[in-house]
């Protein structure tokens, strides 16, 4: 098992609330969180990859070094992408949706 | 067999210290406990013992240290009181949540303000909710075998909570009495070598420790703490009897003297118990059946022990050296009598609130108590539940 099931009982756990499968925050989700969500212009988009260095979990998609989409599982739509941005190629949009981009 | 010795409080607790060889104490002295530290010290830089002694700049990080020495894999002990108590706050919760065995000893004084050095458990009974476990002593004697048996207790795999063991300050912290202190290498066979649970310096095998844990799962790891209290109950017990086994003094969650038969009885602990012990005999001897209970465990709180001891009386007042401002009576008494409720037993019940800031507590204070439990007894009927004693009215 690599991360206790949402359903998991307090007698099915390891003592004192650790996590005895290292490595796993990628298996959380945390798109429950999201009330705004971020939109990228690819045309704007000068791929400076200054969202990936800022964004606080791991939510920006990066491919042959150059930003391909957001991680939908890990975006908790903070905003900080779009705030750092410099060509302000990212926007926040209301609502938790958002496509694979 | 131990070497009778003169000592005080805080050099019996060194003393005690010394002997556990801990592998890490991180301590920020205090009064009336910053005799231990000293001592200790002393020992450290003297080679007495292998401890690593870290001087840190505040009470909050002396136990930030210790938790994190605890986790790495090491035995660890604490010194404080009073507001060093305080500052520790929130690491508490975090050592006893986190299910590290770490000792520590607290020299009970009064919570400022107004500012004030002497003895009362404002600092201990406002941490009872933390998470520790809690041994009062009575005396010097006591406060060296509860610290003994606290290392003991904390460390058994099927308990793994940090202990508070105290001992009320300037009373007994500073007093010297006659104890028997047992040879090193008995106390260290007793103790028995440090055994690491699931310790991080252990690389090959890597969790994580004290991560986010949020509405999902952090009640489910709350209600397994919870579980944890009723086998340190137990473990207490066996561990009493086993120090009573090698060394002739046994301990259990409390001592009581007369209640076999008594009808008026008093709950204290710590020192105060023992002035009230000459008072019970005083009583005894006057025909009143006095009894008293010497509770010597808070945490885990012995409820149905408690209730057994107490249910043939026909009146009981109940002691606490501490003031729960705001709350309809004192810490104590609120536990004492909740159990009792809880569990059918309607006697009447009274609190005195008593010894803040190391007011003293007279033989004729607490006579003063049994004779109104024994007009209490007689009428049935309490007109006051929660009064101050020994304050100028």
């Amino acid at each position: 098992m690599r991360v206790y099931p949402p359903d998991a009982k307090w007698h099915e756990m390891a003592d004192a609330g650790i996590i005895p499968q290292p490595g796993n925050a990628m298996e959380y989700d945390v798109s429950g969180w999201r009330n705004t969500h971020p939109v990228r212009d690819d045309d704007t988009c000068i791929q400076c990859l200054f969202c990936w260095v800022y964004c606080p979990d791991n939510a920006i998609m990066v491919k042959d070094e150059k930003v391909v989409a957001f991680d939908t599982m890990h975006c908790k739509g903070c905003g900080i992408c779009a705030q750092v941005c410099p060509a302000d190629a990212i926007t926040m949009e209301p609502g938790e949706n958002m496509d694979e981009q | 067999m131990g070497k009778l010795q003169p000592l005080e409080g805080n050099l019996a607790v060194a003393e005690a210290m010394r002997q556990i060889n801990p592998d890490l104490v991180a301590a920020y002295p205090i009064t009336p406990s910053t005799e231990i530290v000293q001592t200790f010290a002393g020992f450290v830089a003297d080679g007495k013992v292998d401890t690593n002694f870290v001087a840190v700049e505040s009470e909050h990080s002396a136990m930030s240290a210790c938790t994190a020495a605890a986790a790495a894999g090491g035995r660890v002990m604490n010194v404080t009181s009073a507001n060093g108590l305080a500052l520790m706050w929130e690491i508490l919760y975090i050592t006893a949540s986190l299910r590290q065995p770490v000792i520590l000893t607290v020299v009970n004084r009064a919570l400022s303000g107004n500012i004030n050095i002497h003895c009362d458990h404002s600092d201990t009974m406002g941490a009872r909710d933390a998470g520790w476990l809690q041994l009062y002593a009575e005396n010097v004697q006591e406060s060296y075998d509860n610290l003994i048996q606290a290392v003991a207790i904390g460390e058994r795999m099927d308990v793994r909570l940090p202990v508070m063991s105290c001992l009320d300050g300037f009373l007994v912290s500073h007093s010297y009495e006659l104890l028997e202190v047992e040879e090193d290498e008995a106390v260290r066979e007793w103790v028995g070598p440090y055994k690491p649970n699931k310790p991080l310096l252990d690389i090959e095998n890597p969790y994580t420790m004290g991560p986010l844990d949020l509405y999902d799962f952090y009640m489910e790891h709350k209600r397994s703490q919870w579980e944890a209290y009723p086998g340190a109950k137990q473990a207490i017990i066996e561990e009493g009897k086993r120090f009573g086994d090698v060394f002739g003094r046994e301990y259990g969650l409390m001592e009581t003297l007369g209640l076999e038969d008594a009808d008026i009885a008093v709950v204290a602990m710590s020192s105060a118990a023992g002035t009230a012990k000459d008072v019970v005999e005083k009583l005894r001897d006057e025909g009143i059946k006095a009894g008293l209970l010497k509770l010597r465990v808070f945490r885990p709180f012995p409820a149905e022990e408690i209730v057994a001891a107490l249910s043939g009386c026909k009146a009981v007042c109940v002691m606490d050296r501490c003031a729960s401002f705001g709350a309809a009576s004192a810490p104590l008494y609120n536990e004492v009598a909740a159990a009792m409720y809880s569990m059918g037993q309607q006697v009447p019940m009274t609190n005195v609130i008593y010894g803040l800031g190391g007011r003293m507590l007279t033989p004729d204070d607490i006579e003063s108590v049994y004779r109104e439990l024994v007009t209490v007894a007689d009428s049935g009927k309490i007109e006051q539940v929660c009064k101050w004693l020994g304050v100028r009215e």
